[in-house]
This record gives C-alpha cells, sequence and structure tokens, in this order.
C-alpha cells in the first residue's frame, strides 16, 4: 500500500469531487464529449470518481460532419474499449430539417449551428446536466463561468445574473425544464490538462502530434487543405507540412500549429515554451472581441 | 505542484484589474496573441499606455463601463506555484461577489489607492477578508508613482490600517504592505527603483513565500458521504463504498469511527483513489471509504472520528452574508446547504446587523437587504453536523438557498 497518494492534485480532486455532486443531484447527466483532450480528459476523470462502478451517465457527440477522422475513429475505439453509452447527434440532420442555414464563403463553419442541434438533443433526452470541458483560461468570457452554471428554457446564459458560488458547495437546484452546464476542469490551464494526460499515460487522437499534412495559409494560419469541408481560394496553394494541432475543433475553424513535437514529452515541452494561446488558432473566437460571450448567452458550450 | 487562489478586494479605480494584468504580463503570463489584443484595444481607445486591465474585464458591459461586474477567475504560475486569482467587484452594491470569492480563497490581496489612503470600502473588504478568516492578507498601497513614491505617505497608510487591524476578530491573520504601482510596475513582480526605502518583498515574493501548508486551518477530520458506490458487478458484488472528500484533518485505515446521524460504530476498512488502494487520505482529498461494517449510510451523512465529535443539532445561530435582492425576515423557510447536506431552514430571529467596516453592530432589524451582515439564529427540520466557522472553516460554513427561485441566496458562518 502507498501512502498519500490519494492527494497529490488539488485540481483533480476538485473535479471528482464535482462529477460525484453531478451524479448526486441530478436525475439525467450527459457528458458532452467533442474527441477533444478537453472532455477526454473527463472521461478519466469520470471513471477516477466512480470506480469501481461505471460511469452513470452517457457521453453526447454534437457532431458537425467537419470533425477530423482521426478524431471519430478514437471517439468510437474510445467508447467500445471502456464500455461507454455513445449519443451521436448530427448538425446535417438539423440543416436538412431547415432549422439551421449552412453558412457560405471564406469563414463559413458549422460552430454557431452546432448550438441548435445541441439543444434540440437536451430536450430530446431531457438532459438537466450537461458536463462540458470548458475551461476558464481559455477565454475571458468562460473566466466568469460558474461550475454549475444555470440555463433557462431556451438553453440561454444569463451572464449579469449568475448565482454565487461560495466554498464548494454546488447548488444544483433548477426547474423542469431548465439544464445546467457543468464544468469540472473549470480550473485548470492548458498546460494543467497537458501535464495531466502525460502523467495518467491518456491516450489521445494522433492529431494532436506532429504528423505531415496537405495544408494552405490563410490569415498567417495554417488550414487542413481538405477540399469538401474546408473553403479554399484558387490562389491559396495546398503544401505538405509537418504540423500539429494543439486544440481539436472543426476542420473548418481549427488551424495547425508547424511542430515537430511527436510524443506526450515534447508536446508538454512544446506548450511549457509556447507564447501563444491555443485560442490563438480558434477562428470561431476571433469574429469579435466578444464572439464567446453572445454565442454561450445562446446556448453555446 | 499546490494551487494557491487569491482574493482582491479594492474600490472602483483603485487599479485592481491593472494589478492583475501587471502580474500577467510581468510573469510572462500573457501570451503574444492576448497581448497584442490588450495592444489594439488599448491604441483604439486613445491610451498611451497598455491599459492591462483589458486582460481581465471578459463581459461587453464591463468593457463598455470600464468596470468589473463579474466575479472573474485569472489564471498564473510560476516555478513555485500555481495562481488563481478570484478579480472581484469592489462595488458597494457587489459586497456578495466579495464573499465569493473570499469564500474559495487562501490569500488576498487588498488594494488601497495612496492618494485616497484607508477610505471606508477599505475597512470592509478588510472586515470581510477577517469574517472569512483568511489566513494570510497583503495590503498593496498603489498608485505610489502619483504620490512621488512618498514614504511618508506610505507609512501612513500602513499605520492607519495597523489601526484597524487591532479592530479584528481573527488574530491570528498574517498582514504585510507592500507599496507598489500596478500601472507602471513598480515592486510587483520587480522591484523598484523609486521606493529605496522600502526593503520588503515585492507583491509576488510575498505570494511565492506563502507557505502552501501553512494555509488551510486544520481541525479535525469530517467525512460527508458525498455518494454511495454500489457496482454491483460481477468483480465487485457485494462491494459498497462512500464516496466524498476529507475535511479538516487525515483519515486512515483501521481509525473507529462513528456514522452520523446514526451514532453507529465502526472502524475504516479500506480508502480508495481510483483503483489504489491508499492508507491515508489527507485533505481536501476526494476518495473512497468502505467500512468494517455493514452499515446503512445515505448521501448528507457524516463519517468521523470516535474521540471527535461535531455538534448535532437542530439549530445553530451563525453571521449571515445576504446576497439577494429579496429580503430575509424572520418566519421565511429557506434550504440550508451544510456541505453536501440539504435540510428545511426557518428563520428564528434576526439579533442584529453587523456593520462590515467596524463602526459596531446596528440595533434590533427586521429584515435583511442584499449586502446586509448579520447574526441569526436557524432552526432546522432534521439535525446536522457542524463545527464552528472559527474552529472549522469547511464544517462551519453553509448557504441559503431559496426553494422557490432555487437561487443561492446567503452565505452563513456558524457560531
Amino acid at each position: 500500500m502507498m501512502k498519500n497518494t490519494a492527494s497529490i492534485n488539488p485540481l483533480e480532486n476538485e473535479a471528482i469531487y464535482i462529477f460525484r455532486e453531478v451524479a448526486a443531484q441530478f436525475e439525467r447527466p450527459v457528458l458532452l464529449f467533442s474527441g477533444g483532450k478537453d472532455s477526454i480528459t473527463l472521461v478519466r476523470l469520470a471513471q477516477k470518481a466512480f470506480y469501481p462502478a461505471k460511469i452513470p451517465f452517457p457521453l453526447m457527440h454534437i457532431d458537425t460532419g467537419h470533425n477530423f477522422p482521426e478524431t471519430i475513429e478514437f471517439r468510437d475505439r474510445l467508447v467500445k474499449e471502456l464500455d461507454l453509452e455513445l449519443i451521436v447527434r448530427n448538425v446535417q440532420d438539423s440543416i436538412n430539417e431547415g432549422k439551421v442555414k449552412e453558412e457560405s464563403g471564406k469563414y463559413a463553419s458549422r460552430n454557431v449551428l452546432q448550438t441548435t442541434t445541441l439543444l434540440d438533443a437536451i430536450e430530446e433526452f431531457k438532459f438537466d446536466a450537461c458536463i462540458g470541458g470548458a475551461r476558464r483560461d481559455e477565454e475571458k468570457a468562460r473566466a466568469k463561468e460558474r461550475i454549475f452554471s444555470v440555463r433557462d428554457d431556451f438553453g440561454q446564459w444569463d451572464e449579469k445574473n449568475q448565482r454565487p458560488e461560495l466554498f464548494d458547495m454546488l447548488n444544483g437546484q433548477i426547474e423542469l425544464g431548465q439544464n445546467v452546464r457543468v464544468f469540472p476542469i473549470s480550473n485548470w490551464t492548458e498546460l494543467d490538462v497537458w501535464s495531466y494526460i502525460q502523467k495518467e499515460q491518456i491516450e489521445i487522437p494522433s492529431i494532436y502530434f506532429a504528423h505531415t499534412r496537405a495544408t494552405f495559409l490563410r490569415d498567417g494560419l495554417i488550414w487542413s487543405a481538405d477540399d469538401a469541408v474546408v473553403y479554399r481560394e484558387k490562389d491559396e496553394e495546398v503544401e505538405e507540412r509537418v504540423v500539429r494541432f494543439r486544440t481539436v475543433g472543426d476542420m473548418s475553424c481549427t488551424a495547425a500549429v508547424l511542430s515537430g513535437a511527436s510524443d506526450i514529452n515534447t508536446v508538454v515541452q512544446e506548450i511549457r515554451d509556447s507564447t501563444i494561446s491555443e485560442r490563438g488558432a480558434r477562428i470561431d473566437d476571433k469574429r469579435s472581441e466578444a464572439a464567446m460571450e453572445k454565442r454561450k448567452q445562446q446556448g453555446y458550450f | 505542484m499546490d494551487v494557491l487562489k487569491i482574493a482582491t478586494a479594492g474600490s472602483v479605480d483603485d487599479g485592481k484589474s491593472t494589478l492583475i494584468g501587471r502580474l500577467l504580463y510581468d510573469t510572462k503570463s500573457l501570451t503574444s496573441d492576448k497581448l497584442e489584443a490588450i495592444e489594439t484595444k488599448s491604441r483604439q481607445l486613445g491610451y498611451d499606455y497598455l491599459d492591462f486591465s483589458l486582460a481581465t474585464d471578459g463581459l461587453v458591459a464591463e468593457r463598455e463601463q470600464g468596470i468589473t461586474i463579474d466575479v472573474a477567475h485569472i489564471y498564473f504560475s510560476t516555478v513555485n506555484k500555481s495562481y488563481i486569482i478570484a478579480d472581484t467587484p469592489g462595488h458597494v452594491e457587489y459586497t456578495r461577489n466579495m464573499v465569493t470569492g473570499a469564500s474559495t480563497s487562501q490569500a488576498a490581496i487588498v488594494l488601497i489607492d495612496a492618494r485616497k489612503g484607508v477610505i471606508e470600502q477599505t475597512n470592509r473588504h478588510f472586515f470581510i477578508n477577517n469574517l472569512l478568516r483568511i489566513k494570510t492578507v497583503i495590503v498593496a498601497i498603489n498608485k505610489m508613482d502619483l504620490v512621488d513614491f512618498s514614504e511618508e505617505k506610505y507609512n501612513a497608510i500602513k499605520s492607519d490600517f495597523e489601526a484597524l487591524m487591532s479592530k479584528r476578530d481573527y488574530q491570528n491573520q498574517n498582514i504585510s504592505f507592500v507599496p507598489v504601482s500596478a500601472l507602471k510596475g513598480d515592486n510587483v513582480v520587480n522591484r523598484s527603483e523609486n521606493t529605496p526605502w522600502y526593503d520588503g518583498e515585492t507583491l509576488l515574493e510575498n505570494l511565492e513565500g506563502i507557505n502552501n501548508e501553512d494555509i488551510y486551518n486544520v481541525g479535525t477530520p469530517r467525512f460527508p458521504v458525498q455518494y454511495v458506490i454500489r457496482p454491483k458487478t460481477e468483480e465487485f458484488h457485494d462491494f459498497r463504498g462512500y464516496a466524498g472528500k476529507v475535511y479538516g484533518g487525515e483519515l486512515s485505515v483501521g481509525d473507529d469511527v462513528v456514522v452520523l446521524p446514526s451514532q453507529t460504530k465502526s472502524k475504516i476498512k479500506e480508502i480508495h483513489f481510483y483503483d489504489k488502494k491508499v492508507e491515508t487520505a489527507s485533505r481536501r482529498s476526494s476518495v473512497l471509504i468502505t467500512l468494517e461494517d455493514d452499515v446503512n449510510i445515505s448521501r448528507g451523512d457524516m463519517i468521523v472520528k470516535e474521540n471527535d465529535l461535531p455538534t448535532v443539532d437542530k439549530q445553530f445561530t451563525a453571521t449571515i452574508s445576504w446576497m439577494d435582492s429579496q429580503d430575509l425576515t424572520a418566519g421565511k423557510k429557506y434550504v440550508v446547504q451544510h456541505g453536501v447536506n440539504k435540510v428545511l431552514a426557518k428563520v428564528d430571529q434576526i439579533h442584529h446587523k453587523i456593520n462590515p467596516d467596524y463602526s459596531g453592530i446596528d440595533e434590533a432589524v427586521n429584515a435583511l437587504s442584499m449586502n446586509d451582515i448579520a447574526t441569526v439564529s436557524f432552526k432546522l427540520n432534521k439535525p446536522i453536523f457542524y463545527d464552528a466557522f472559527k474552529s472549522h472553516r469547511t464544517n462551519g460554513s453553509f448557504i441559503l438557498i431559496d426553494s422557490q427561485s432555487n437561487n443561492t441566496v446567503g452565505a452563513g458562518f456558524i457560531q
């Protein structure tokens, strides 16, 4: 028996505590799974919170159809290996049903469209708690987010009227129709997540590591040259580059970074030395200074 | 690496957001894209300096009005420590945010504008930090550049503050003073050449020097059961474990324990952390405990050491910080959430309001409105297992929930 191994990481202990509060306070929780490193970390933390029992709620992926194939392949393998329940809802279906309209043009993405599909799925399954991997260090509007964040019947965030969160006591009382977004790794930084993945030897999709990819340049950022998903002008020339992704969203709004970091140790070192924030490579945040706040008010993750 | 949570308190325009921005900038925690955004915005606003407050004021309304409305959390780290700063607004009407930020913090920075000195707001900020028994407080006397880095001015403010300290209830608080200019960067991270008369530590050195072992008020171990884990699988057929976080002190395998409220005695059989078995669970660790005996335990019950019982009672008196726009009045019912335990409570009596600026107590009042602090007695429909806040920071605190709106409407510190 080892002494005191249970207490090393205060962030891990906090996240486990939050997961258990969700299971105890809500009828139908769901873990919003994107296939990115943050939601993969959530899965590991949930395993730890409930071991030796199984994770007592399903995973749900809102599939934009613009995901990296590597992410989807990874998702399916993880779900199978851990024997988890996975729900998938497609943005394409929302488009087909005429609920949302595909964006067009150079910066077209399905990022904003996801919100409708997500809110519909929450209603369909009557989820009362949606667990997400958002972190407060990612973005200024997220810095003001609660750990238990109440959404109204329309899935909307009232940022100026949030419940105070005191001590470590989480108030999950809501009315029928409302739901709570839960962020167990609110207090983690990007480096905390990477260090945890390293220490726990958590498997993540291969696109996080250096690989050769057909790419083109736009606005100083490197994009995947996948013409089916990413719009490309004629004069935007395709070139093979050795890159990796620091954050994994849609192909149409996630840029790559030049990198030779091919394993977790070199990735962690790269993040330590980095001078650019991870959302610097997310075009969805650059639309305006308040892009995230606006999307969150409308019910985004 | 350990994590230190810091609450900040200062009045409007004391430069709190600027100070935090400066801490981030000088510790090289601002990434180049964030810095670029600050440069662009500062230029747009017509400033000839970098407005670091833009690093933290996140909501549109805040940027429009140039003020901080809601508690923001800011992260940075040095080679020694990870820091989380709760940036809490300084407006009079936002006492609730200050109490909120301080409730999760182990250290606090109180900002004073060197031109204004100790004002009523300062009393309030210090009062709240002291009420919440924050162990380490750093008083940053800011805008020293605007008083010509005057030693005399600094000493005058320091002695005014020391006069305030004599009034505090929680005497065991470590308090230090630093003369800074957040805007110019003096004594925040880098030692200033403008204050040759000051030989103390910079603000960051002060934070770095806080011993992480020293910031938590140690008490006796309390283990509120959050969730009962019964896998019902072939491998763990009869397994029944109690999930929770350990508060106050350590629990070890073999400890003689009592389960509350049933008063059943047992012994700790195993302590699990994920797929490992450990011998001891230290403070703040989220573990799974099994007992030697088959005991009926559910969420909200508490496992404690046999020789160290909390108070088990259906009534208590507490200091309340009221946070709702609807008044608290005698006779009203609320949900008391004490840790993970919830009980129905009725306001028995509002004894008196406490002025959070050390000007004493008010005569009997009938109602509490937003931002009021008062001594209130409650009667509960079921007993809870509590300690006085003075001796147990976690097991002595609770929140009040309005069962109509479901909102968190108050914080309480049991006397």
